[in-house]
C-alpha cells in the first residue's frame, strides 16, 4: 500500500514535471503579452506528433525527436507571432480569444484530417525498460521525460532571470514602450519569447509521447492543465509553474488512484474554477 | 423607414425559403441555419452586448436538450415541456456560476467558463440517469404531434424560425431599454460605468442569465429535431466555439450579425459533410478555424459591421470622420 502510494506520487511528480514545462512557455506569453494562446495545448500536440512521424519514418526515439520538435515548434511559434498575434494583441478582447482558438481549430483538425482519430502511441520499450529504485517501479520513459523537464523549466528560470537576454524581455514585459526608448526592440523579444514557449511545448510532447495516448483532441486536456497550471502558479510566473504543475501531477496521479481515472479531470477543473474565483492571483502571486 | 423594408423584404425571404427550395436537405438545412442563428444570437446578448466572452455556453445549451430529452424519455411527457425545464435549469446555473465567474475580466471569464463546461460534460458523462456517455433518446415510435418527431423539416423550420424571432425581438428591446445602455457602457469600460453608477455587476448578471435562458431553448429544439442528446452533441465544447464563432462572423453586437454568421457557417459545414462524407468531418473544422484566423486578424467587427462600413460609404461618400462615427453607431 505505502510503496504503491509512494510510486503514484513518484509517477505524478515526473508527470507534473512535464505539466511544469508547457506550462511555463504560456505563462511565459501570457505574463509578457497579455496575450493567452488558446492553442497551447495543440502546440503540445503538434510536439507528439513529430515524434510519433520521427519514430514511424527514422525509426528514432526521442533523441532524435525531442530537438526536432523543439526546433519545429519553435519556429511556428515565430511564424504564429508575426502572422497572427503582433496584429491581433493590440485589437479587442473578442479578436485576440477568436485568433488562437480558430488557430487551435486549424491545428487540431489538420493533425484530425491527415492522421485520423485513432489513439496512436510509441512502443513501450523506446526508452529503455522500466527500473527498480528501493522498491519502486518506474518506467524510464517517465523517468527521462520528468528529468529533462524539469531541467529545462529551471534552465528557462534561469535564462529569465540570469541573463541580458532575459532582462530584456523582462523590460519589455514591463513596458514595451519605455524598452523600446532603451533600444531594445519588443517585437524581436516578443518573438523570442513566442519561440521558447512554443519550443518548450514541442519538447514537452515528445518526451509526453513516449508514454502518452496520441490523439489530435488531446491538446483540449493538455491546454486545460495548461491553464490550470498557470492559474494555481500565479500568471506570468515560471517558478509558479514548476510549483503548480508538480503539484497538479502529484493530485491527478493521487485522484486517480484513489477515487477512480474518469474524476481525475473532474478534480483538475474545480480546483482550477476554484482558484479563478477565490484567488486569481495563484498560489505564489501578489494580491 | 427604409430599414423596415429592407428587414420585410428579408423576413419574406426566410418565410418563402423552404416553399421554394423544397428538397428536404434543404429545408433541414434552413431549419439548422435558423436553430444556430438562435443559439448564436442569444450568446450575443452577453458576448456581443455586454462584451464577455462566453466559451461555455454549451452548459445552457446543454441544459435544454438533456431538460427536452429527459422529459421524453423518462416521463414519456413531450419535450415541449422540457423547454420551461430547462430555461429554469439554465438561469439557475447561469445565476449560480455567474456571481463569481463575471467578476473575472477578459482571458479570465473566457477560461472559466470553458471550465464550468467541461466541468458539466464529465459530470454528464458519469451520470447514469442522463445516459451517461450514450445519452438519452425518445421513445422508437412517436404517439402524437406534441411528440415532436416530424419526418419533415417543415415544422421545425417554422417553428425555429417563430423562436428566433422571439429572441431577436427581445434582444432588441433589451439593447433599447436602460439595461442596453448599461451594457453598452460597461463593454466601453466597466470602471468608467461603475464610477458614473451604472449596476455593473448586476448588469452583467442579468444579461447573463438572459442569454442562458435562451441559449437552452436552442438546445432543446437541437434536441428535437435530431431526436437524441449525448455528452459530445449537447455539452462538448466544439458546440461552444460554433455557436460563438457564427456569431463573430456575422458580427458580434450587432442584432442581425449571428443570424448572417449561421447562414454562412451552417451551409458550408453540411455541404462539405455531405460531399466529403467521413473525411469531411475534420476538413470543415480546419475552413472553420482558417476562416477564424482571417476574421480575428482582418475584420474583428464581423462580415455585418464590413458592410455596414461600405454601405455608409457608398451612400454619403463622406469624409474620414464620420465613417468612423457611422461605424461606431453600428457596432
Amino acid at each position: 500500500m505505502t510503496f504503491t502510494l509512494v510510486q503514484v506520487i513518484v509517477g505524478g511528480l515526473l508527470l507534473g514535471a512535464v505539466y511544469a514545462l508547457f506550462s511555463s512557455g504560456l505563462t511565459l506569453v501570457w505574463g509578457m503579452m497579455n496575450v493567452v494562446n488558446f492553442a497551447h495545448g495543440d502546440f503540445v500536440m503538434l510536439g507528439m506528433y513529430v515524434a510519433f512521424v520521427v519514430y514511424t519514418l527514422l525509426g528514432g526515439g526521442p533523441l532524435i525527436g525531442a530537438p526536432l520538435a523543439t526546433l519545429l515548434l519553435a519556429t511556428l511559434g515565430v511564424i504564429v507571432y508575426f502572422g497572427l498575434i503582433r496584429d491581433i494583441m493590440k485589437g479587442p478582447m473578442l479578436a485576440q480569444i477568436l485568433g488562437t482558438f480558430g488557430l487551435a481549430l486549424l491545428l487540431r483538425y489538420s493533425v484530425f484530417w491527415w492522421f485520423g482519430a485513432n489513439f496512436l502511441s510509441l512502443p513501450e520499450n523506446l526508452v529503455g525498460g522500466t527500473f527498480d529504485i528501493f522498491g519502486i517501479r518506474i518506467q524510464a520513459s517517465r523517468l527521462l521525460a520528468g528529468v529533462v523537464a524539469l531541467l529545462v523549466t529551471f534552465g528557462l528560470h534561469l535564462l529569465l532571470t540570469r541573463t541580458t537576454l532575459g532582462s530584456r524581455m523582462l523590460a519589455v514585459a514591463e513596458d514595451a514602450t519605455a524598452a523600446q526608448l532603451m533600444g531594445i526592440r519588443p517585437d524581436g523579444m516578443q518573438a523570442i519569447a513566442w519561440a521558447i514557449a512554443a519550443g518548450a511545448t514541442g519538447l514537452a510532447g515528445a518526451l509526453i509521447a513516449t508514454f502518452f495516448y496520441i490523439v489530435p483532441t488531446v491538446g483540449e486536456t493538455l491546454g486545460i492543465v495548461a491553464f490550470v497550471t498557470v492559474s494555481l502558479g500565479g500568471f506570468g510566473s515560471v517558478p509558479g509553474a514548476l510549483v503548480a504543475g508538480l503539484l497538479i501531477g502529484v493530485i491527478e496521479s493521487l485522484s486517480g488512484y484513489l477515487i477512480g481515472a474518469v474524476y481525475k479531470d473532474i478534480v483538475v477543473y474545480a480546483l482550477f474554477l476554484g482558484f479563478l474565483w477565490f484567488r486569481p492571483q495563484g498560489l505564489m502571486g501578489k494580491t | 423607414m427604409r430599414r423596415t423594408l429592407w428587414l420585410l423584404i428579408a423576413l419574406a425571404l426566410v418565410v418563402a425559403y423552404p416553399l421554394v427550395f423544397t428538397t428536404p436537405f434543404q429545408q433541414r438545412l434552413g431549419a439548422l441555419v435558423l436553430l444556430y442563428a438562435i443559439a448564436a444570437s442569444a450568446w450575443n446578448i452577453v458576448g456581443g452586448y455586454a462584451g464577455q466572452i462566453s466559451v461555455g455556453h454549451v452548459v445552457f445549451f446543454g441544459s435544454g436538450a438533456y431538460a427536452a430529452m429527459g422529459a421524453y424519455a423518462h416521463f414519456a411527457l413531450s419535450p415541449l415541456i422540457g423547454i420551461p425545464a430547462g430555461i429554469v435549469f439554465a438561469v439557475l446555473i447561469a445565476a449560480v456560476i455567474g456571481g463569481p465567474t463575471l467578476r473575472l475580466s477578459g482571458h479570465y471569464f473566457s477560461m472559466a467558463t470553458i471550465a464550468v463546461a467541461e466541468l458539466a460534460r464529465l459530470i454528464v458523462t458519469n451520470t447514469e440517469y442522463l445516459g451517461a456517455a450514450v445519452g438519452l433518446s425518445g421513445p422508437t415510435v412517436p404517439r402524437n404531434v406534441f411528440d415532436m418527431s416530424f419526418i419533415s423539416a417543415l415544422p421545425y423550420y417554422y417553428l425555429f424560425l417563430a423562436i428566433l424571432i422571439i429572441t431577436l425581438g427581445i434582444t432588441w428591446w433589451m439593447t433599447s431599454s436602460r439595461m442596453g445602455f448599461y451594457l453598452r457602457a460597461i463593454k466601453d469600460s466597466e470602471r468608467a460605468a461603475r464610477s458614473l453608477g451604472a449596476p455593473a455587476s448586476r448588469t452583467k448578471l442579468y444579461a447573463y442569465m438572459l442569454s442562458a435562458g435562451l441559449t437552452s431553448v436552442a438546445g432543446a429544439l437541437y434536441a428535437m429535431i435530431f431526436g437524441f442528446v449525448d455528452p459530445e452533441s449537447g455539452l462538448g465544447i466544439l458546440i461552444s466555439v460554433k455557436i460563438l464563432i457564427m456569431a463573430a462572423l456575422g458580427g458580434a453586437g450587432l442584432l442581425f450579425g449571428p443570424f448572417v454568421g449561421a447562414a454562412i457557417l451552417v451551409p458550408l459545414e453540411e455541404i462539405s459533410n455531405s460531399l466529403l462524407g467521413g473525411k469531411g468531418a475534420g476538413l470543415t473544422f480546419v475552413v472553420y478555424g482558417a476562416i477564424i484566423v482571417l476574421i480575428a486578424r482582418f475584420q474583428p467587427g464581423g462580415i455585418l459591421a464590413l458592410i455596414n462600413r461600405l454601405w455608409a460609404k457608398r451612400r454619403a461618400k463622406p469624409t474620414e470622420e464620420s465613417i468612423s462615427k457611422e461605424a461606431s453607431h453600428a457596432s
